[in-house]
């Protein structure tokens, strides 16, 4: 199947608008396939050079009522020939494939805004659902917007004509004809959509063959018809020179932690239990056995660990995966990771809570919980990537230190993260570091708890090792020889030298850098997914010629060494968080700095206007 | 980056063996271990007149005559009194958290399936806090080793009922008598399938050390209830039907492909009515020795294993051997196999490929 000339030709004669950033968002039911059109719209974007940052949202239920506001889901995607670093605040364009998708998403679209609704589906019955009274196609409540009424449910029927599928599955097709919609209307190439439904659905060619039409006929629909008045190019972005692929969070966090175990060359060993959003990384490890990872799919989150931290004692590298709830019921198990000092690299991708929360939202209200959250003093690393791409650095980062002091390291993202996808600069193999693990085999002089002088690692002593057997365990180790012990003075020095082990990490992780001038009036500092709004908001402030700058804390214990002399340099430090003021609290703690908390627990992520209007009460 | 021959070799390798490697594998001479080579210089520091003692004396017993290396034995626990044990086995060992063993064990064998991997637990450590992995290691057939010390009882924590302890028992959380039925470990574990179940006791070392070596010789989830008295808070818990005069009366020896007879001429046996078991005596009624029950360990139904574990004293005489004894392909064998299968068929991985894998595209 290929694309017509004559829509060159049409387009030709309409106008053309050159625009730098576009924000969509796709609307509908949670069966209606929105996160394809929207996964498949930043596939192709990306693919023509723009830079792209996306944010899914969909519900919790897998499918709610059709046409219930609950069961609307979303994919909303910034494309620009600029460097970008959020999905947008306010979307430019909504594509409402029924009532409820506009109900719940009108309210984010920008004045002035374009807004195509699928005609077909503002029936009398699906509009009490969305609880309209009267039909916002008939009314005048949307007279701010350049609305768009097209019958998307019918002309994808029409343009099935024939085809042996169902009415059912042809009805489905209608994703597509909206994508082809928007792909006119913004000036895509079909290409990279032909090639990925042909290789997905390989096995059915009918419902290839489907799609295809339905995409096609979309396209053509906005060609012929002159539905559009006008169409939008957005330019290829000067982004770093390099080979680049789109990547979610999950899968760069899975083949982070592939990669990272392949460099230390011992196999992987991932033990989980089913949670939102932390899934997709088992799904992705489950994959990728042929490098060797065993997934372990446990009876629960307690379980999943425990395997984890007996794989590590074995010699493999160990890593556990969840969410906030699940931390909770690990937190023991932790505690017994740290006392016996094996490397662990616990994942928690955070979302909504407290107890079950919003499990599909994001937020970022765990860093207590992983920093606090256990009995007594139990000290672990936490480092956090602060973008989807840069979960893959991390996750090396996270086994990095873990091997090497021996001791559990959090890896600390969210749903946002995890969901979000970006333009991933993939990295050369010479730019990955060096990381072999070595397991003590040497008889002569082995004691548990010798440690290394420098990072005061005890040796990773495996079964198997003749003459190395020893006992470890969750009662407290008298130093060097690792033997029960519940002496005073040495329960002191043990709990001193676990928590001084995690200290020491700071001679290993790199500087805190700042983005704008080293010193000035505001710092905005932060952790984590909130990176794209405080960068941009940073970015267009300096633009203004405000004194702001940005700093992001991608390793949380400890801090980097410079931390407290980058906030000292500023008159003003203001820690934005998705939470009521978690690492505030840990700053103001640490480094008795007057820093200023930020926050908001919505489920989403920071607009950049939010974080602008802060930052102006400081000037 | 280059093929890492030597990580892909490595995996492999471990490939190819399946089993714990027997003594001189690791390329050296095999040397003849006593039972002195399996002890530490802890102190034991169980109550003196516990029946551990008696369990750790057989384990390290048996632990020579196995053939494994004790470099590539590792003991497992969780806690309790039992839980002590690795503590006192000069072999790799693992003191966890309350119930949780069974979870570390699993990721210690599937790091390395050579290794021989026991684990030690008691009545509340392994069917009331830990009781969820319990069943899914048994399930699984995951090559484990599992001992579980029933006393009945909690020692460690001074008193308290266990879910093994008898309904109306007075204790220190139960002044009036528990109201908690207990719980039959045995019916856990066929309600799991494990592969192999067996009873014995500590007071009974002949039986206990041979029972310990069938466990150790059985590939897949085993499983050995072992009762044992806590002689300080429910002393002779067992004692009506164990003890050497009552024995042979009140215990019935299960012996694979003979008939299910006891008592000292062994003239009573088991007789199999419907599904319900009833003790007859042959030569009495017509019943002759073709009536009794043979037993079958290796019958893949675990049902009449599940009628005999449920025989309890004082209706029955309390069985003690081996229950079922049967053959699965294990969990590590699959988990491996996969590994195998999936490095042949899209080639041992490569992190060049695999972080450049989808739609990719060059910025100039």
């Amino acid at each position: 199947m290929s694309v017509t000339t004559k829509e060159d030709q049409t387009k030709q004669q309409l106008p053309v608008e050159e625009l730098d950033t576009v924000t969509i968002r796709f609307a509908g039911d949670s069966g209606d396939g929105m996160q394809i059109t929207g996964t498949q719209f930043t596939s192709t974007s990306a693919i023509i050079g723009n830079d792209i940052s996306t944010l899914p949202d969909f519900p919790a239920e897998i499918r709610a009522p059709a046409g219930s506001l609950p069961g609307v889901s979303g994919y909303q995607l910034n494309f620009s020939s600029r460097d970008i670093h959020t999905p947008g605040d306010e979307p430019n364009v909504l594509v409402a494939m029924n009532p409820a998708a506009l109900k719940v998403n009108l309210k984010d679209l920008e004045a002035g805004g374009i807004l195509v609704l699928n005609t077909d589906e503002f029936t009398e019955s699906n509009l009490k659902k969305a609880g309209y009274a009267t039909n916002p196609l008939d009314d005048d409540s949307l007279s701010g917007y350049r609305v768009f009424k097209l019958p998307i449910t019918s002309n994808t029927l029409k343009a099935l004509e024939g085809s042996s599928l169902p009415f059912k599955q042809q009805e489905r097709c209608k994703n597509f004809y909206a994508l082809g919609l928007m792909y006119w209307l913004y000036d895509r190439p079909l290409e990279p959509t032909v090639k990925w439904v042909e290789g997905k659905f390989s096995a059915k060619p009918e419902v290839a063959e489907a799609n295809l039409m339905a995409l096609h006929a979309g396209y053509n629909y906005a060609d012929t018809t002159e539905v559009f008045t006008n169409y939008y190019k957005v330019g290829k972005a000067k982004i770093r020179p390099g080979k680049y692929r789109n990547i979610t969070g999950n899968e760069a966090t899975a083949i982070g932690f592939i990669t990272a175990a392949n460099l230390t060359g011992r196999p992987l060993f991932y033990g989980s239990y089913p949670i939102t959003p932390a899934s997709d990384i088992l799904h992705e490890l489950s994959k990728h056995k042929n490098f060797g990872v065993k997934t372990f799919q446990a009876e629960d989150e307690i379980a999943a660990i425990g395997a984890a931290i007996g794989a590590a004692f074995a010699g493999d590298i160990g890593l556990t995966g969840t969410s906030g709830p699940g931390i909770a019921l690990k937190s023991e198990a932790i505690g017994l990771a740290v006392m016996t000092e094996l490397p662990l690299v616990i994942i928690d991708v955070q979302r909504g809570g407290p107890s079950t929360g919003l499990p599909t939202k994001t937020e970022q209200a765990d860093l207590l919980q992983v920093m606090f959250g256990r009995n007594s003093e139990c000290p672990a690393g936490v480092v956090a990537p602060a973008t989807p791409a840069d979960c893959f650095r991390m996750a090396i980062e996270a086994v990095r230190l873990a091997t090497k002091y021996m001791t559990p390291v959090f890896f600390l993202s969210d749903g946002y993260l995890g969901n979000g996808s970006e333009p991933w600069a993939i990295p050369s193999m010479e730019d990955l570091p060096e990381m072999k693990v070595s397991f003590r085999t040497e008889v002569e002089g082995f004691f548990p708890y010798l440690r290394d002088e420098q990072t005061l690692a005890r040796p990773w002593a495996i079964p198997g090792t003749p003459g190395l057997e020893h006992r470890i365990g969750g009662i407290e180790k008298q130093h060097i020889t690792g033997n029960v012990s519940y002496d005073p003075d040495n329960h002191d020095l043990m709990v001193r030298l676990r928590a001084e082990k995690v200290e020491r990490m700071k001679q290993d992780i790199p500087d805190l850098e700042v983005f704008g001038k080293p010193e000035g009036r505001v710092l905005l500092l932060g952790w984590g997914s909130t990176y794209g709004s405080i960068t941009t908001a940073a970015e267009q402030l300096q633009n203004r010629g405000v004194s702001v700058s940005s700093a992001h804390l991608r390793y949380l214990n400890p801090f980097p060494k410079n931390t407290e002399a980058v906030l000292r340099s500023f008159d003003h430090v203001i820690i934005p968080e998705l939470n009521l003021g978690q690492l505030a609290m840990l700053i103001r703690a640490k480094y008795l700095i007057d820093a200023a908390s930020f926050t908001m627990v919505k489920g989403k992520p920071f607009k950049v206007s939010e974080l602008i209007r802060k930052v102006e009460e400081y000037l | 980056m280059m093929r890492d021959e030597s990580f892909i070799a490595g995996i492999k390798e471990d490939m190819s063996t399946n089993g714990e490697k027997t003594n001189g594998a690791n390329g050296q001479t095999p040397v003849k271990l006593t039972r002195k080579d399996f002890q530490t210089d802890q102190e034991v520091r169980w109550c003196p007149g516990c029946g551990d003692y008696s369990i750790l004396a057989q384990v390290q017993k048996v632990m020579p005559e196995l053939g494994v290396p004790k470099e590539n034995i590792v003991f497992i626990s969780g806690i309790g009194c039992s839980s002590r044990f690795p503590y006192y086995m000069n072999t790799y060992g693992f003191h966890t958290i309350h119930g949780r063993a069974p979870a570390f064990a699993t990721g210690v064998k599937l790091a390395n399936p050579d290794l021989q991997v026991w684990v030690i637990t008691g009545d509340g450590d392994a069917l009331s806090i830990g009781g969820n992995h319990f069943i899914h290691a048994l399930r699984r057939n995951i090559d484990l080793k599992i001992i579980l010390f029933n006393n009945r009882i909690y020692g460690l924590t001074k008193g308290q009922y266990s879910p093994t302890s008898e309904l109306g028992k007075k204790n220190k959380s139960a002044p009036m008598g528990t109201i908690d039925y207990p719980i039959n470990p045995l019916s856990m574990a066929f309600a799991a399938e494990a592969t192999f179940v067996g009873r014995s006791m500590d007071i009974d070392p002949k039986h206990l050390s041979m029972m310990v070596e069938r466990l150790a010789a059985h590939k897949g989830s085993g499983f050995l209830e072992v009762y044992q008295n806590c002689n300080i808070f429910n002393d002779g818990a067992f004692k009506s039907f164990n003890e050497r005069e009552v024995r042979d009366e009140k215990m019935i020896y299960l012996e694979h492909g003979k008939p299910l007879l006891f008592g000292k001429e062994r003239d009573k046996g088991i007789y199999i009515n419907k599904v319900k078991p009833e003790i007859v005596t042959v030569g009495e009624n017509g019943i002759t020795i073709d009536d009794i029950l043979v037993h079958d360990e290796n019958t893949l139904e675990p049902n009449l294993s599940y009628i005999l574990g449920r025989m309890q004293y004082p209706e029955y005489p309390v069985p003690m051997g081996v229950f079922r004894a049967v053959q699965k392909p294990t969990y590590e064998q699959m988990l491996h196999g996969q590994v195998s299968k999936a490095i042949s068929t899209s080639g041992a991985g490569d992190i060049s490929k695999l972080i450049n894998a989808g739609e990719t595209w060059e910025i100039n």
